[in-house]
């Protein structure tokens, strides 16, 4: 986490942000992914809103681990909008595998405060050492969010054939694309390649 | 940049809208099976449509970029061999850090 931290600020930095806006994705939208996809929209020369849309739509799964969350963490008043911001795919896993609702909560709150603080420094030393290092290239910062995004992609890529198939062709779809669209909009059209994976039963039954 | 910060504040309002959302909305809303399955298959799409855009195009062209690729595939093995995330990540950084330090671009 704190290394990817460190290549988000300095992936942002490089990618034309300011050390403010990287820091203020960290501190309100605090999901990687989302932000490394920014990031790399931006420094791939695409739309802003493409690159907006691309965030926010990958942003979606932290909805769905508030689902499951919700009834473990019965979180009321002003502690939602809290534990709101703690939802990530790390607090959640971690969370989700505790025995009892009194474990996930201390589990949820633990993973939180400790990811977050890391998280939140990184990304405000990266940013600030984008500038002194050079090139982020040569230290393979640019790997950090495509390594990020498969090691989150994997346990998926396990869990059934639908999900291989998913990606594939999303990957395929966007790659296509590139050459005729915006920068930015194939991985926004490569979404609706989850709606062939509809056409197949999941491998897996049962609740997740 | 103009425009930077708004990108900036709808990505960060939007993602944390999401979350929000997540903890409030009733649970029956995704009750509808095609809809929970659609809303896990769509985050599958778009890490391997982000993945293969960030090694595999530059600009509006396609091109491999070759340490990139490697650093992948450095992922790749430490994640069959179970490693945990942050040994990925380096391995990853590490391998495209070596090859561009040996003149592989």
């Amino acid at each position: 986490m704190g290394v990817s931290g460190l290549a988000f600020g300095a992936a942002a930095v490089t990618s034309g942000l300011t050390v403010v806006q990287a820091c203020v994705l960290s501190l309100a939208a605090y999901t990687g992914a989302s932000q490394f996809a920014l990031a790399g929209a931006l420094a791939g020369g695409g739309s802003l809103l493409a690159g907006t849309a691309g965030a926010i739509l990958l942003g979606g799964r932290n909805a769905l681990y508030g689902l499951q969350l919700a009834g473990l963490l019965r979180a009321r008043g002003a502690l939602r909008p809290l534990a709101a911001l703690g939802i990530t795919d790390e607090s959640t896993a971690f969370a989700l595998a505790q025995g009892d609702a009194a474990a996930a909560r201390a589990g949820f709150g633990a993973t939180f405060a400790s990811l977050y603080i890391t998280w939140n420094l990184s990304t405000l030393a990266g940013a600030l050492g984008a500038g002194r290092v050079g090139s982020p290239a040569s230290f393979g910062l640019d790997v950090v969010g495509p390594a990020a995004f498969l090691g989150l992609l994997w346990p998926r890529l396990r869990s059934g054939r639908p999900e291989r198939a998913v990606a594939l062709l999303g990957a395929a779809v966007a790659v296509g694309a590139t050459p005729v669209s915006p920068p930015g909009a194939p991985v926004i059209v490569a979404a609706f390649a989850a709606l062939a994976g509809l056409m197949v039963p999941a491998s897996r039954t049962g609740a997740p | 940049m103009p425009g930077a910060w708004r990108a900036v504040l709808a990505t960060a309002v939007g993602c944390y809208a999401l979350k929000l959302a997540g903890l409030t909305v009733p649970g029956w809303l995704l009750g509808n099976p095609r809809v929970r399955r659609l809303a896990e298959l769509i985050p599958v799409a778009l890490l391997a449509a982000l993945i293969a855009v960030q090694v595999a195009t530059a600009g509006r062209s396609v091109s491999v970029d070759i340490p990139r690729l490697a650093g992948l595939g450095a992922a790749v093995a430490a994640l069959l061999l179970r490693a945990p995330f942050l040994a990925v990540i380096i391995a990853a950084a590490g391998t495209a850090a070596a090859l561009r330090a040996l003149g592989v671009t």
